[in-house]
């Protein structure tokens, strides 16, 4: 049975994540929490709005209403790495030798490890952000479509459109397909080696939560009550092809979904609080949480494949242990 | 109303033209002790010289819906950034929005009806539009904004009155009415007015909205009312006009907004609503506003409705006082608006 260490903190949760085997959980108010040998805290921003894991470097990029953008390692070292003026940082990303990008306004900032930075402005908003996993690109999902930049050189961007506002973005872990998330109940995608569209409709609420499967075979997502998990190991993607629906349930919607890191399973967090484990191919369910105070907004596996740290809206985190 | 909707933060949206006196209204809301805390969502830092971490800058972004409706817009930088606000939502009782000169109302107003995730935490609760009374006249003819923020609005705030003769105070005020005779209208100097005649108002909750208003569309048959400043409605009723109905786009220079004002006694409801579905559905990028109170046959309580664009909203309001009279009343406010059509139609959907 797996067990629960529950962590309760007070605010919204933006990110849970493993930092150096610690689990660290990053709040709306800037604080982070850890919990590592008792419950410890530091500071990054004063007001924390997007947060992204950075797998290569161990550590969580982190932006906020005071403008600045922060690298947080294991031990819940806070570090101020950029600040770009008084606006809000709405997006940021993390990319191959230790780039991050991060986005104010109609601006998109990319700082290189040695620090030097490069602004890429756009027309309309910069809503999401993301980097290619190969080569030194990056996507900004914007009004009508996404954009890829190459910040290392003085290429031209790449324009992907498709009618309607683009909120989130990510790129498949072979780098050979985009898929945005947008303001309407869809995702949208586009096969890079030719722009085939892509629409994956038919959510009942707008998609907050992707996660990749393992090699990229599936992509998981949030808003429904069910995890939507798409195929994409064809070469078209999941174009003609239903999408499985793991962990339905009648009274609650799927806010977070975390792929595990070698498997075919993905961990399925609800409105409610309630975290399931779904295997694709069965859809065998096992229940890792009960219910709880909020809904799940951030969800990961730690390397060993053996705890999943969750964060809710309500602040009601923790750290669930599946082999126990 | 639920425990949910007691909980939404409340929104105000000001409006109106740069000079007009939103930066010294604003500035009164923010440093003015009146016991409740602001988030304040502004285009540009800079004019505000209160250093407040709850005031943020937010680029006007009006997203069209993928749903094939051009007047299906939202406001996705407001999405956004009321989104992160509400995240740490104990730092503020309300939210205020001050949109830009030129801004469109709308796009700002629908954000609050059409994102679920907005929906669910805020409730818009009024759009306020200032107005210099003394270019007025001028922004009326060189703009289709202004027009639209005032026929837009349900509370206007006519400032600036020192700089105006009384007369041509009143023509300001007709011009104001003839666009928008269901905002409720203050005579301010220096935007001083009570700041509880345009917070907290519960506009566009339909329970309190008409309740606020007990004389809707019941004081502007005379256009020429000599408002005071404070405008409390002096309690004359102007009864006696069955189905009393009038549109009046152009009697005013460079007015293209126009109102048509409906009223009937008990309506069929197999009739009404859809009627109303079918004109919002058809006429929809044509109407900015429209509010009502109807009296459904065979129902005891009054029925208020009120939409913007294609969105409509209705609810049961409260039940009929004794002796209160069984009337429909129904305002719509936007262009190429055809009275005739409408009259009749809505005459049609009375009950027999």
């Amino acid at each position: 049975m797996p067990t629960v260490a529950p962590l309760d903190l007070d605010g919204h949760c933006v990110a849970a994540v493993f930092l150096g085997d610690v689990p660290h959980f990053a709040l709306a108010d800037g604080t982070i929490h850890r919990l590592d040998h008792g419950h410890k805290t530091a500071q990054a921003n004063d007001g924390l709005l997007a947060a992204f894991h950075d797998a290569a470097d161990d550590r969580l990029i982190t932006g906020g209403e005071d403008g600045k953008i922060f690298s947080v390692t294991a031990g819940g070292n806070a570090a101020e790495l950029a600040s770009a003026g008084k606006k809000w940082i709405t997006s940021v990303a993390a990319g191959p030798q230790g780039a991050v990008a991060y986005a104010s306004g109609r601006i998109a900032f990319v700082r290189f490890a040695d620090g030097k930075t490069r602004e890429f402005s756009h027309p309309r908003s910069v809503e999401g952000l993301a980097f290619s996993p190969k080569g030194m690109r990056f996507g900004v999902a914007r009004y009508n479509g996404a954009t890829l930049h190459f910040p290392a050189t003085d290429g031209k961007p790449v324009e992907l459109e498709w009618a309607g506002a683009h909120t989130g973005i990510t790129f498949s872990p072979d780098g050979a397909f985009l898929v945005t998330t947008m303001q309407e109940n869809a995702l949208h995608g586009w096969k890079l080696a030719d722009g085939k569209h892509m629409r994956m409709s038919g959510y009942p609420g707008k998609v907050k939560s992707l996660s990749w499967a393992p090699k990229g075979k599936w992509l998981a997502s949030s808003g429904a009550p069910a995890a939507i998990v798409w195929p994409f190991s064809g070469k078209d993607g999941p174009m003609g092809k239903a999408p499985l629906e793991l962990g339905t349930r009648g009274n609650a919607m799927v806010t977070s979904v975390a792929c595990h890191p070698s498997q075919d399973v993905v961990a399925v967090g609800y409105d409610d609080g309630m975290v399931m484990a779904v295997r694709f191919a069965d859809a065998k369910e096992v229940l890792l949480r009960r219910p709880g105070k909020g809904a799940i907004t951030s969800m990961m596996w730690d390397k060993q494949e053996r705890r999943v740290a969750f964060g809710s809206a309500a602040g009601d985190c923790g750290v669930i242990d599946i082999s126990a | 109303m639920s425990d949910a909707q007691t909980t939404q933060i409340p929104v105000t949206v000001l409006t109106g033209y740069l000079g007009a006196g939103k930066t010294t209204l604003l500035n009164r809301i923010l440093s003015e002790n009146h016991g409740k805390r602001y988030a304040v969502i502004v285009n540009e830092f800079g004019e505000i010289g209160i250093d407040n971490e709850l005031i943020v800058e937010s680029d006007e972004e009006i997203y069209e819906m993928n749903n094939g409706c051009v007047c299906c817009t939202v406001r996705g930088d407001l999405i956004r950034v009321v989104e992160g606000l509400m995240r740490r939502p104990g730092r503020f009782d309300a939210i205020v929005i001050e949109t830009t000169g030129l801004a469109d109302p709308v796009p700002v107003a629908q954000t609050f009806f059409m994102d679920d995730d907005v929906r669910s935490k805020t409730r818009l609760d009024a759009v306020v539009a200032l107005v210099d009374a003394k270019h007025l006249p001028l922004r009326l003819k060189d703009s289709r904004e202004a027009e639209d923020q005032i026929a837009f609005a349900d509370v206007v705030v006519l400032n600036k009155t020192d700089l105006v003769t009384p007369e041509e105070l009143s023509k300001v005020e007709a011009t104001i009415r003839a666009i928008n005779p269901a905002a409720r209208i203050h005579r301010t100097t220096r935007a001083g007015l009570a700041l509880s005649e345009v917070l907290d108002r519960g506009a566009f909750d339909l329970s309190r909205a008409l309740e606020n208003d007990p004389h809707f569309l019941e004081a502007q048959d005379d256009h020429d009312h000599h408002d005071h400043d404070h405008h409390d409605h002096d309690g004359h009723d102007h009864d006696g006009h069955d189905h009393h109905h009038h549109a009046h786009p152009s009697d005013i220079h460079d007015v293209t907004v126009q109102s048509v004002s409906l009223r009937g006694g008990e309506m069929d409801p197999k009739k009404f609503f859809p009627w109303i579905e079918k004109i919002t559905q058809m006429e929809g990028p044509n109407i900015l506003r429209l509010k009502g109170i109807i009296a459904l046959k065979g129902d005891d309580e009054r029925y208020v409705i009120q939409g913007v664009h294609m969105i409509i909203e209705g609810d049961h309001q409260r039940a009929w006082k004794d002796g209160e009279k069984h009337e429909s009343r129904l305002v719509f406010i936007g262009r190429e608006l055809d009275a005739e059509r409408l009259k009749k139609s809505f005459d049609a959907c009375q009950a027999a």
